[in-house]
């Protein structure tokens, strides 16, 4: 019963499906980006407290939910790897990790433009802001552990042993800064992503979300196939794809 | 006749003890790094004790990790160098035993002797003695729990040449929940108040770490063996 | 030794190191007495091939077997029987001779002192069992890895070019300690460059770059 599944995880199986599903991807991103972005930025009503910045939400929300929606993706590709040795699963986490700390990166950097008419300044030691910058270093552990390693084969598996330690730790870093936050603010901060939001700001907000999902997969399938393929590259298929 | 797993454990720990009493630089020189690193920061802020008081915890709970890498680095580097760590990993045992036996080793003389210390420190520092019973229970979890996390990190990196700095980019991310516990509990303790809930935080991550950081390192050690 | 003389099969072993096929489909069975002699230009992979065999390196592709059973399901008790050699004579520096083979063949089976003294003396070390390993010359070293070797009491030896750096007296001593083995129904992989100067017959496997 295992051989279908490990036909769908065969090298030119992933690779073709991925190349087939990238302009899709493409095509829903573009469009429920294209939605959100107009909806969100010109049609949704303004923050009765904030103003016109809490617009900056349709980009800050996606990006930190994708940061740690990559960083699930990556674990579980390189568990699957471990444990299975299926080698598209390394491929997969490889590609994932970049776009991952792209996006929490882009969630630092929004958060803190934010953070800049809300507290009065670019930096405050908000309780997700802080977990998000921890996982921005989890992510750099994963890769740089990856790169030193000169027989790639090992640093795959040490990166995927790593992805996994570190999605256990995520909701313990999570839980521990706002505990941490809590004693020292007492919960001032403000909060994102309320479910009480209105209809008119929360639609273009799902499709911002829907959008960018898009996106992640989008690229991760661009990725995915770089990644296959320079794992590939002795093999005969790879040969028959590039050439043909 | 075999030889079970309690016994190999017993064994190693008496190996990695024997070794590293031969070595009492190496066992002195994280301990000397504790002590300068703590001196820094009065020296850089300033010698008032009052101020200093409210960076104790802090500064303590900081040198203690960073003190506790620089010795975690060697867990299997010097068994791996000179190839007993592939006797070890052949011996029969499972890589658990192995990894249990030297990191407890590690702990008892990194970790132990740190909280033994650690009063010493936190006299300069101005901490009232009264909490030093928390803040020494609390490091000796935190010291525990930092070795299994590093035990991690140093199977992951013992193959790679300047694997050292990797380990810290590695382990230090995830050790700062046992920063956020350990110097909140000493901070409380100082200021009068019961550490009761940062301390059961500490232990739950000790128990957490202590059950699950074996099979994880022994994971690492398989991949970086081969 | 077991009385139903176990064998180790490699089936189709396939590795690749990085870019490199190192063994590409290699497939031989060994039996208890036999010793077999591997040999071959550098980087053809013999190392790799006894790390294969030892279980630290898992193959790509294709299995080794012992009794009949994949080593990575019976892996402790195939570890038990097995005595690795490496080609450094992996010995700590800070430690005597002694408390090496202590810890070494102690975690193998329960062993006295006596018996590892004894061992000691039959590769020529004994006077030196008191002594740090760092100040032993390297036919030393590799006469207490031998030691080690004999005091495991494994019945598959697995040697990675243990004739280095013996001399004419250390590498007779090895040869006779092969031929005991092979005699009580041990078997042995010994990776070497020259031929086995052995009063029994031995197989050879040559691998090619």
């Amino acid at each position: 019963m295992w051989t279908w599944f490990y036909r769908l995880a065969s090298p030119p199986y992933v690779y073709r499906t991925a190349a087939a599903l990238t302009p899709w991807f493409f095509a829903g991103a573009a469009l429920m980006i294209g939605y959100g972005l107009v909806d969100g930025l010109a049609f949704a009503p303004p923050d009765y407290q904030q103003g016109d910045a809490f617009r900056i939400i349709y980009v800050h929300a996606p990006s930190a939910w994708l940061s740690l929606f990559a960083y699930t993706l990556m674990a579980v590709a390189g568990a699957i790897a471990l444990i299975w040795r299926i080698k598209v699963g390394y491929a997969v986490a490889a590609a994932a990790a970049p776009i991952g700390a792209s996006f929490t990166l882009a969630a630092l950097v929004t958060g803190s433009l934010w953070g800049r008419p809300m507290w009065g300044t670019y930096w405050a030691w908000d309780p997700r802001l802080t977990s998000e910058l921890i996982l921005l270093f989890l992510y750099f552990g994963v890769i740089s552990l990856r790169q030193a390693f000169e027989d790639p084969a090992r640093g795959d598996r040490a990166a995927a042993l790593l992805g996994v330690v570190g999605v256990v730790n995520v909701p313990i870093v999570h839980f521990s800064v706002t505990w941490w936050n809590s004693l020292h603010q007492g919960g001032t901060v403000m909060r994102l992503g309320k479910p009480e939001m209105p209809g008119s700001m929360l639609w273009p907000l799902l499709a911002m979300l829907a959008g960018f999902m898009f996106f992640f997969g989008a690229v991760l399938c661009m990725r995915v196939r770089g990644e296959v393929l320079s794992r590939e590259r002795q093999s005969a298929w790879v040969r028959e794809a590039v050439i043909s | 006749m075999k030889v079970g797993p309690f016994r190999a454990m017993r064994l190693i720990l008496r190996r990695e003890l024997s070794l590293s009493f031969r070595r009492p630089d190496q066992l002195l020189q994280p301990l000397m790094f504790f002590l300068i690193v703590t001196t820094l920061f009065p020296l850089a802020l300033s010698p008032e004790l009052s101020l200093l008081r409210d960076m104790a915890p802090g500064v303590l709970w900081v040198a203690a990790l960073l003190s506790s890498l620089l010795s975690i680095d060697s867990l299997f580097k010097g068994d791996a160098d000179d190839g007993t760590l592939e006797q070890l990993a052949l011996s029969g045992h499972s890589l658990s035993v192995i990894v249990i036996a030297k990191t407890i080793a590690h702990w008892l003389v990194s970790g132990a002797a740190l909280v033994a210390m650690s009063p010493l420190v936190a006299t300069a520092l101005g901490i009232p003695a009264g909490a030093f019973a928390t803040m020494m229970f609390s490091l000796a979890l935190g010291t525990l729990t930092l070795s299994w996390l590093g035990a991690i990190g140093a199977g992951l990196t013992v193959g790679l040449r300047r694997g050292s700095v990797l380990l810290s980019l590695i382990v230090l991310p995830l050790a700062m929940p046992l920063l956020i516990f350990g110097a909140s509990a000493t901070d409380r303790a100082i200021g009068g108040q019961s550490p009761a809930g940062a301390l059961y935080f500490l232990a739950a991550l000790c128990v957490f770490t202590s059950t699950l950081a074996p099979l994880a390192a022994s994971v690492a050690l398989r991949i970086t063996l081969e | 030794m077991q009385a139903d003389a176990p064998e180790l099969t490699v089936d189709k072993v396939h590795v690749w190191r990085g870019e490199r096929h190192v063994l590409r489909g290699l497939s031989f069975q060994v039996e208890s007495g036999q010793l077999l002699h591997i040999w071959g230009p550098n980087g053809t992979g013999k190392t790799t091939l006894l790390r294969v065999v030892c279980g630290l390196l898992r193959p790509e592709q294709g299995q080794v077997a012992w009794a009949g059973q994949p080593i990575e399901h019976i892996r402790s008790d195939y570890q038990a029987a097995l005595a690795y050699g490496s080609h450094e004579a992996a010995l700590k520096g800070d430690l005597t001779a002694l408390e090496n083979l202590r810890y070494a063949v102690g975690l193998k089976r329960r062993v006295g002192d006596q018996e590892l003294r004894a061992a000691l003396d039959r590769t020529g070390v004994g006077a030196c069992a008191d002594l740090p390993a760092r100040v032993l010359s390297a036919g030393q070293r590799r006469r207490v890895a031998m030691a080690r070797v004999l005091a495991m009491r494994a019945s598959v030896w697995l040697l990675d070019e243990p004739f280095a750096n013996l001399d004419a007296v250390g590498s007779a001593l090895l040869a006779r300690m092969l031929e005991e083995h092979a005699d009580l129904g041990g078997m042995a992989l010994v990776v070497a460059h020259q031929a086995l100067d052995l009063r029994r017959p031995v197989r050879s496997l040559e691998l090619c770059a």
